[in-house]
């Protein structure tokens, strides 16, 4: 047998991590991604030193103004700097898309791990009432549990979380009923492994990165669906600026300055588009069959 | 023989199914010695893996297990589910046959030899890493201490199953369960691995268990063989024995199977099928199929009868010779 040295400093995870990187910096569309969803976070964290204005000082001298030096995306009909509004509404936007992905992921990985590795009359239970919930469109669900739970970006972003559960523990489930049968959980249990270590060990490190990939789809759905909250008066609510917010005040000058819906639709578009154009990158880079 | 390590009387193992139990063993005893290698040489679907694998409850739930298996001062088949977890992998070890997929691709060699050291034997994680390089050096890895931070999938197939089985050394164990170790594997790599096996016993002292259907392997290696057919003990006897005066004709035809080089004549099959293990008969298993087959052998189970010192036979016309 003959090996092919490998520099001592190089270890496999580090030599991975650049096989990984290379891969990802090879796809245009998912650096792009990458690059405006991190200036959306990046925007959202530093708001108050990025945005040009407050969100809520007016500017009476130029009420529905067009773009200008002093205001770069014009004002809306209180005079308030739109471009500032937007950098200051990407925190909700950021917020509520992180934040209900977390909460989502925090619960439904458990259960739908725990349902798919124990099996029993546990994970039919629990597989039947995720398939009930999801004959529920996500948006619906959302809408109505923000209905329940008053209006505030807070209760917004936990209805999120609670309507993007169900496919989560569909997912979660699914992979441990696959990765139970796998030789090395049973080689585990040979070794005297018991089930929890068993589920740290072996269940849970590899679907991780299904795990992830699921996240980055997942945020933009909610960065949306924030949005939609917002617009319906179930979230955030005025005068703190929020994309949906935005939409929703710009309809009364629709046909005087239509840029004012148009401004916070893009950003929401973009937002949401980068975060997509990420996930599926990184699901084509962790998808063990990728070769390039 | 020294005293028995392992002595299993009437393991029995029925699969539940939809379409009614099947009898996977069937009143199966044997006994282990000390340093003992022992080949056990069937069919697929004897149940030679599964008579194994159900000493440590490795069976799916729908199996049911009966008989006594003691280890020890232990019946391992009556043992809690805690008791046997410390027995796996630290008392007796399991190596599977499929090293490519019996690796964890998330972690290191060395993390998982680790795990099964800092879990059984308590190892600090520095002491756990480095006696996995010393592991690793056991199993003939060169560099044992770059393969040992490597991940499963930067290593071939022989090298993974040396991995397994110094994964299953690590404890040090009284038995090592080899399940069909080298048939996914290169004939070059399995005669090393084997070779290996043969070292660890002289080294160690361990007891190795063979599961095969590979007679030439058994010949390499076991001290003594098992004969399973259709979940049921045919034959047993010392390795020399079963090979100069083999008596069952179920053996004689699994030894009348081996290609030969040099030899003209045809290999000789054995004719018909193994039987369905859901009806096992009231008869000899092997019945059907075989030429000595008379009305007594359809009529009643063959007891296991000992023909030469050591050498037992499950069969009412035992003999060396086909007639």
């Amino acid at each position: 047998m003959s090996f092919v040295e490998v520099s001592p400093v190089v270890t496999p995870r580090a030599r991975r991590r650049k096989i990984l990187r290379r891969r990802f910096l090879r796809r245009p569309l998912a650096v792009a991604g990458l690059a405006v969803a991190l200036a959306f976070v990046v925007a959202a964290i530093f708001a108050p030193w990025v945005a040009p204005y407050s969100s809520s000082a007016t500017d009476f001298d130029h009420v529905l103004s067009h773009s200008s030096g002093k205001h770069l995306l014009g004002t809306d009909e209180l005079g308030r700097d739109v471009l500032s509004r937007i950098v200051w509404g990407a925190r909700a936007s950021i917020e509520a898309g992180v934040l209900s992905t977390l909460l989502a992921m925090a619960f439904a990985v458990p259960i739908g791990l725990v349902a798919g590795f124990f099996r029993g009359w546990a994970d039919t239970v629990i597989a039947r009432l995720t398939d009930v919930l999801l004959a529920f469109p996500f948006l619906i669900t959302a809408v109505g549990l923000s209905a329940i739970f008053g209006p505030s970006l807070t209760n917004a972003t936990l209805a999120l979380g609670i309507a993007a559960a169900p496919a989560l523990i569909r997912i979660a489930r699914g992979e441990a009923l696959a990765l139970r049968e796998e030789d090395y959980v049973r080689a585990a249990v040979a070794n005297g492994a018991g089930d929890l270590r068993i589920i740290a060990r072996h269940v849970l490190p590899n679907m991780t990165s299904t795990l992830i990939v699921q996240a980055t789809v997942l945020i933009p759905t909610a960065i949306i669906g924030e949005a939609v909250l917002s617009f319906l008066g179930l979230g955030v609510q005025p005068p703190t600026p929020s994309w949906g917010v935005m939409l929703s005040d710009a309809q009364s000058y629709l046909t005087q300055a239509p840029r004012l819906a148009v401004y916070p639709g893009l950003a929401i578009f973009l937002c949401s588009l980068s975060f997509n154009l990420l996930g599926d990158g990184l699901r084509d880079i962790l998808d063990p069959r990728t070769t390039r | 023989m020294s005293a028995a390590l392992l002595e299993v009387e009437d393991l029995s193992v029925r699969f539940a199914t939809d379409d009614g139990d099947v009898h996977a063993v069937d009143r199966l005893s044997f006994s282990l010695a000390e340093r003992e290698v022992l080949g056990v040489v069937g069919e697929s679907g004897c149940g030679k893996s599964v008579s194994f694998m159900s000493l440590l409850r490795l069976l799916p739930e729908t199996a049911v297990v009966s008989g006594r298996a003691r280890f020890g001062d232990l019946d391992l088949l009556a043992a809690s589910t805690a008791r046997l977890r410390r027995i796996r992998g630290r008392e007796i070890a399991f190596v599977f046959q499929e090293p490519m997929t019996s690796l964890n691709p998330a972690f290191t060699v060395g993390n998982q030899i680790g795990e099964v050291l800092r879990r059984h034997l308590g190892l600090s994680r520095r002491d756990a890493q480095a006696r996995a390089v010393e592991l690793l050096d056991l199993v003939r890895i060169p560099a044992p201490a770059r393969r040992v931070k490597e991940y499963p999938h930067q290593l071939s197939g022989g090298m993974r199953q040396r991995v397994m089985i110094a994964m299953a050394l690590a404890c040090d164990p009284k038995i090592l369960i080899a399940d069909e170790p080298t048939t996914a594997l290169d004939v070059t790599i399995q005669a090393g691995i084997l070779d290996l096996m043969r070292d660890i016993r002289e080294r160690l002292g361990t007891a190795i268990v063979l599961i095969t259907h590979n007679l030439g392997v058994v010949a390499d290696i076991a001290d003594r063989v098992i004969v399973m057919y259709a979940g049921r003990k045919a034959e047993e006897a010392p390795v020399h024995d079963l090979y100069a005066r083999p008596q069952h004709p179920y053996t004689i035809g699994l030894l009348g199977a081996v290609p030969r080089p040099g030899a003209s004549r045809r290999l000789q099959e054995i004719p018909g099928r193994v039987p369905s293990l859901a009806q096992l008969p009231e008869a000899c298993a092997f019945a059907p199929r075989c030429p000595r087959a008379d009305d007594l052998s359809r009529s009643q189970v063959p007891e296991l009868r000992e023909v030469l010192p050591g050498h037992r036979v499950a069969c009412f016309h035992p003999g060396p010779t086909p007639p």
